[in-house]
């Protein structure tokens, strides 16, 4: 996993030091670009993780809390681009919000010239990483929350008269944060670097530092590649600042922490504030995300759509019949190129995870760091590098060329919803299979994968849900000729064929979808008559 | 006469404590017990006789199975059956299902074997049944049928009473004693129940090889 990365991260950074950096001190956007990168990055990152822990700290154990795990598996795969995508449509000054309000609340009758999209301070572009990112940490917390004893801790809490919150930072939070600490660097590095939330929401002049690398990059003229590698190595290090500061407030919180304990405040007056703040946000963010879904939907099947009219003078499918042959070829390949990086990341996975299981492996702290390497990296810093590699060996432009990039990412996600359940698993079964004569091969196949088929599935429609998601890694490999329904949405975002966009959004949306009713699905259709096998 | 299953010198320490020291051999059809409290080793014992120690634990001595040193094979190659304590039917195979995935697989008709393997132990029909459906002691029944279809050449017992309740408890274990007399297995029994070894009727022994008194058993 780390050969791909490092090797890319190479072959990007060798054209930059043909006066690439000469070039890119002299383009005028630099700073505000920099700068950009930083805010976006810690303001996203902050409030994802800070919401992230009030919800599960105001609500852990209340029938709310239960309801905000059934959501997270649609939200989460759901790509970044549909979300932006949505959003822009809800956003934009003549977004929906805007028609809601108007023109009887407000007097517009033409869309206002108002910057509520692509505004210079990335605000949107904030709100856009915020909503993808707080599900993604929710579930990490929830995978991570069974091994800090956290309903002990926290009953514990009450008892000695603490208030749910504080209890939750005082007890919980240091057990937990440990585990949750790769994640973390994983979305800050990503807030930082995002191309396609970028491109749709984040300013224009001058966009965002990854999205004007990947503009020079696909500039004609020769100069746009050392101007290119230059921006991705000062993106590089721009990030790896950014996590040593991080890093740095990780680890003042983890002095200032014990002192705040030993004062002794109970700190009950927070809990119903934080509680209320808590159920807002979250509310809120379910509720954005919803209209952002349905905005999407609406506008593939709109005829005409005056502004401030709320909603179209009436439906049709015209969109949907007259880009049918299109649609179709590039969920094809979506599906196809999805399908093959999941494969092979579910072969290589369960391959480690029985390797680790009959060699009795202990993998330590490294492993995981270089399973993270992928998903902490800039993409821009190492994808360009990889597809030079990818050119030479005869690869590139083609779907199995995509596939096995976006394998790179498929991969760790893949193992983050296995591990823990094949970990899991009783392995008395394995050596009551043993003792019955059946070899190691034949218990793994015919004990331990049929009865960790809803895990399985449930990582293979993550795995799915990853690659029809990724922007960049498609771009890069695809070298523009293996369109996805991802690529082809991004491409057309720009374009402001509202109809077509909702379309392709809407397709983004459904494909990762029909994985997660599969999954759901199929056990419980295998395993109606075994009822030792239903959850 | 060279006994069914031998134990020689058989030894199992953790961090140079002894934890097993048996010596001892079993002759077909008859049970030997190991007995003592919970943490004596009895655990140890028969991870150590399947071949599936943790690696912290060292082992020395020679198993010997019907003539054959077995001491370094794998575990599905010892041909040493086990019942555990809990049945451990596979959840997401029939009563069938796990009955055949014992049976060796050159033996034919499975399917006709396993429906009369079914009706000797009282279960005719069953075949097809969801095992998260059956009752304790029927549960016990498809355990053991299923431990003996591998046609093992010993009997290991991890004890598989002691989930049962009272009544149920002597029905389960006459049925399990008399079918591995009747194929002439030797059986090793790992109990803390002292009702149990005055049932198998055999030695009774500590993990680390001192005899236990029993006694009679009350009138």
């Amino acid at each position: 996993m780390a050969l791909p990365v490092l090797a890319g991260l190479l072959g990007t950074l060798i054209p930059a030091l043909d006066g690439g950096f000469d070039r890119l001190a002299e383009w005028p956007g630099l700073r505000g670009a920099m700068g950009l990168s930083l805010v976006t990055g810690f303001a996203s990152t902050g409030v994802s993780l800070a919401l992230a822990l009030l919800l599960t700290a105001a609500l852990y154990g209340t029938p709310a809390f239960v309801r905000v795990q059934r959501l997270l598996a649609p939200v989460l795969s759901l790509p970044h681009a549909a979300a932006a995508l949505g959003l822009a449509f809800l956003l934009a000054p003549s977004g929906w919000i805007a028609r809601a309000i108007s023109p009887w609340a407000t007097g517009w009758t033409v869309p206002p010239d108002l910057l509520t999209l692509n505004d210079t301070g990335g605000v949107a572009l904030i709100l856009g990483l915020v909503v993808k990112e707080v599900p993604f940490l929710l579930l990490m917390i929830l995978s991570a929350l069974p091994q800090t004893d956290a309903a002990r801790r926290m009953m514990l809490c009450r008892t000695l008269g603490y208030g749910r919150v504080r209890g939750f930072a005082l007890t919980v939070l240091p057990a937990l944060y440990p585990q949750l600490r790769l994640p973390v660097y994983a979305v800050l590095a990503y807030a930082m670097t995002s191309v396609e939330t970028a491109l749709i929401l984040g300013p224009t002049l001058p966009p965002s530092l990854s999205a004007q690398v990947v503009l020079w990059m696909n500039a004609p003229d020769l100069q746009g590649r050392g101007l290119a590698a230059a921006g991705a190595v000062v993106q590089l290090v721009l990030v790896i600042g950014a996590l040593l500061v991080w890093r740095a407030g990780e680890i003042l919180c983890r002095i200032a922490l014990p002192a705040l304990a030993q004062s002794g405040r109970r700190g009950l007056w927070l809990d119903q504030p934080l509680a209320i703040l808590a159920r807002v946000m979250g509310g809120g963010l379910a509720l954005a995300m919803a209209a952002a879904l349905a905005g999407l939907a609406l506008w593939s099947v709109a005829g005409p759509w005056q502004f401030p009219d709320a909603l179209p003078d009436r439906l049709t499918l015209s969109t949907w019949s007259r880009a049918l042959p299109d649609l179709r070829d590039s969920a094809v390949v979506t599906l196809a190129i999805a399908a093959l990086s999941t494969l092979a990341a579910l072969a290589l996975v369960l391959g480690c995870l029985e390797a680790e299981h009959r060699f009795a492996l202990h993998p330590g702290a490294g492993a995981m760091w270089l399973l993270y390497l992928p998903l902490v990296m800039p993409q821009v810093a190492f994808l360009p590098g990889v597809q030079m590699l990818a050119l030479q060996a005869g690869l590139g432009g083609t779907v199995l060329a995509v596939a096995l990039m976006h394998l790179v990412f498929v991969l760790p996600y893949v193992f983050l919803s296995l591990s823990a359940p094949f970990r899991a698993w009783d392995t008395r079964i394995a050596a009551a299979g043993a003792t019955l004569g059946a070899a190691p091969a034949r218990v793994f196949w015919r004990l331990r994968l049929p009865m960790l088929m809803a895990p399985v599935l449930t990582a293979a429609a993550v795995g799915m849900a990853v690659s029809i998601g990724q922007y960049l890694p498609t771009l890069m490999a695809g070298g523009g000729r293996v369109e996805t329904v991802t690529t082809a949405a991004v491409a057309l975002a720009s374009g402001g064929n509202r109809r077509l966009i909702g379309a392709y959004g809407l397709l983004q949306i459904v494909l990762p979808a029909l994985g997660f009713v599969l999954e759901l699905a199929l056990p419980a259709l295998v395993w109606r008559n075994r009822r030792g096998m239903r959850a | 006469m060279t006994a069914a299953l031998a134990l020689d010198q058989f030894r199992v320490t953790l961090a140079d404590q002894s934890v097993v020291h048996l010596d001892v051999s079993v002759q077909a059809g008859e049970v030997l017990t190991l007995m003592g409290p919970s943490g004596s080793g009895k655990s140890t014992a028969l991870a150590a006789m399947i071949g599936t120690l943790a690696p912290d634990f060292r082992q020395s001595g020679r198993i010997w199975l019907a003539g054959r040193d077995i001491t370094g094979l794998p575990t599905h190659a010892r041909r040493i059956g086990l019942m555990f304590q809990d049945d451990l039917l596979f959840p997401h195979l029939s009563v069938g299902g796990n009955l055949a995935f014992a049976l060796p697989p050159r033996v034919k008709d499975r399917a006709l074997v396993v429906a009369a393997a079914l009706v000797d132990a009282g279960l005719s029909g069953f075949d097809h049944r969801d095992p998260a459906t059956l009752s304790g002691g029927q549960r016990a029944r498809v355990a053991l049928l299923r431990t003996l279809l591998a046609e093992p050449k010993a009997l290991l017992l991890d004890e598989p009473f002691s989930r049962l309740d009272a009544g149920l408890r002597g029905q389960i274990r006459s049925f399990v004693f008399d079918q591995a007399r009747a194929r002439g297995l030797p059986v090793i029994l790992v109990t803390h129940d002292i009702e149990d070894a005055r049932a198998a009727g055999g030695r009774v022994l500590t993990p680390l090889g001192q005899a236990v008194g029993i006694g009679p058993a009350p009138v």
